[in-house]
């Protein structure tokens, strides 16, 4: 398989009504801020888990799609069997060249968030770690957000000593939410980086069918409805780029549509995204996935 | 310098995480010398050549942020995977994100810029046709035009750096000015060296109008 051979910037926008995209462990699980101009986080490793996950439903078991950070809830134990350590000495160092790079390029094969992400996959200090070509940014709402706390009951209660204390036999719960966010992140690739793991153009695609795709196949109570709204792609002619990312990214304005200005944002029809042709250099294709 | 270059970079955020302080990673209150270096290799470097950071420039304010995330705790081991490959099968060679969990804080810089001057000095790697003015060259055209190796980034990889190269004395623009008078900023992580098995190198940092100034290091494999 060839890897890439070009560099890439991508601008992703998703938005969430109702739900919590991110909770922040921080703050007793609201939704992430920022504390400077409440708008809205949501951390590069969020999005990332959930190109894993959208990953291995996808490919499930198939060769080379192997995922290295597992969430436990898609596999079963019996997977969690013993591997014996070999003869050789255990050592905290990753094994000299050749067999260290052998080592390295034989996981990066199995696993597909190796190729993408790289991973640091030893005991030892600085060795036996990737780089990989795809790197990400928090993504942060256009708009400050305004976290709602919808309180809810339970019409049970959880064991018996609970049931003594409480007449009524229910308890109360709390939920975080945003009425409406849209995010924006920012992620690149490099080509260079992609030769050495080996990230191809099939895995491209399998990262532009994730990222397309993810949220559709993460509901849960607390996410509310999220959704991916639009993803524009940068591809540079020249591998090392062929112009600045920040450029490119400029280059994108997200704003509120100008008819409902001053009402609170309550759907992706309330922000107009624009791509200035102008502003993109020549060399770089602009490619809106969606 | 002849063969001197500037860089302007600069980000929403940054993370150059304190040695004494990396299980809640606490980030130093400026770029290290380290750090700087990281990113002018990831825009050009070759094994011929070494980059030497001679100054940096704070142009921002210094302000923090917090925030905490759920993290692995472990990693596999090399041994693992070794045998693994030697099965060939990859039952079991993996990390279960929620049973393996750890919730670490980070203490970030927020809205940070920052001029880097710095020069290089061929290797002994460097062949017959590794002249310092044909790696100038390929750095100042790189850094021009946008381009890069990788994305280079402020301390880790989730805070991308947007660069921007100073040439002919073009100024990025004036420091802050909280940062004019002078500030002793304690002892600083130079360099690590990795000649000598990943030896950390100190330096007592002190900025006046954002500019501190990069003494030389002396590594084992030539000062740098």
């Amino acid at each position: 398989m060839t890897t890439i051979a070009n560099r890439y910037e991508f601008v992703y926008l998703f938005d969430v009504t109702n739900g919590n995209p991110n909770g922040d462990p921080d703050a007793g699980n609201l939704p992430r801020l920022d504390p400077e101009t409440n708008h809205g986080l949501v951390t590069d490793v969020c999005l990332k888990r959930k190109i894993r996950n959208y990953v291995s439903l996808e490919k499930e078991s198939e060769a080379g799609h192997a995922i290295y950070m597992q969430e436990k809830a898609l596999l079963n134990d019996q997977h969690k069997k013993a591997y014996e350590a070999e003869g050789i000495e255990p050592s905290a160092k990753l094994p000299k060249d050749p067999q260290g790079t052998q080592l390295t390029q034989w996981m990066c094969k199995q696993f597909y968030d190796i190729r993408a992400f790289g991973a640091v996959m030893s005991t030892g200090v600085n060795c036996g770690q990737v780089r990989g070509p795809v790197q990400l940014g928090f993504a942060s709402s256009i708009e400050p957000v305004v976290p709602m706390e919808v309180s809810i009951t339970r019409m049970a209660v959880t064991n018996e000593k609970d049931a003594e204390k409480q007449k009524e036999q229910r308890t109360m719960g709390r939920k975080h939410i945003l009425p409406y966010g849209l995010y924006r992140a920012h992620g690149f690739i490099s080509a260079k980086l992609a030769e050495r793991t080996g990230f191809s153009e099939d895995d491209l695609e399998l990262l532009w069918r994730s990222l397309t795709s993810m949220f559709e196949h993460d509901r849960s109570a607390a996410r509310g409805e999220m959704a991916a709204r639009k993803l524009i792609v940068f591809k540079h002619d020249h591998p090392m780029g062929n112009a600045p990312a920040h450029v490119l990214f400029d280059a994108i304005k997200v704003q509120r549509a100008a008819k409902d200005a001053d009402l609170p944002a309550r759907g992706f029809a309330n922000y107009e995204v624009s791509i200035d042709a102008a502003r993109v250099p020549s060399g770089v294709t602009v490619v809106e996935r969606f | 310098m002849a063969y001197g270059i500037r860089l302007h970079v600069w980000g929403d955020r940054a993370l150059f995480t304190r040695p004494e302080m990396k299980v809640e990673r606490v980030s130093y209150d400026v770029m290290t010398p380290s750090a700087a270096r990281g990113i002018v290799e990831a825009i050009h470097w070759k094994p011929s050549i070494r980059w030497v950071i001679d100054r940096i420039q704070v142009l921002n304010p210094i302000r923090f942020d917090t925030i905490r995330r759920n993290e692995v705790s472990s990693k596999i081991s090399a041994t693992s995977a070794r045998s693994a490959m030697k099965a060939q099968r990859i039952e079991g060679l993996v990390n279960y994100v929620d049973v393996d969990r750890q919730q670490r804080a980070s203490m970030i810089l927020r809205d940070v810029a920052y001029v880097i001057e710095a020069h290089f000095v061929l290797t002994d790697k460097a062949a017959e046709g590794d002249s310092v003015g044909k790696h100038l060259d390929i750095f100042n055209r790189r850094a021009r035009k946008g381009q890069c190796f990788h994305t280079p980034c402020f301390g880790v990889r989730e805070f991308a750096a947007d660069f921007e190269l100073l040439e002919d004395g073009k100024v990025a623009r004036a420091p802050h000015e909280s940062l004019i008078d002078e500030r002793d900023l304690g002892w600083m992580l130079h360099d690590i060296d990795f000649d000598d098995g990943m030896t950390p190198h100190f330096f007592r940092a002190s900025m006046k109008s954002g500019w501190i100034e990069i003494p030389l290091l002396q590594l084992k494999g030539g000062a740098r």
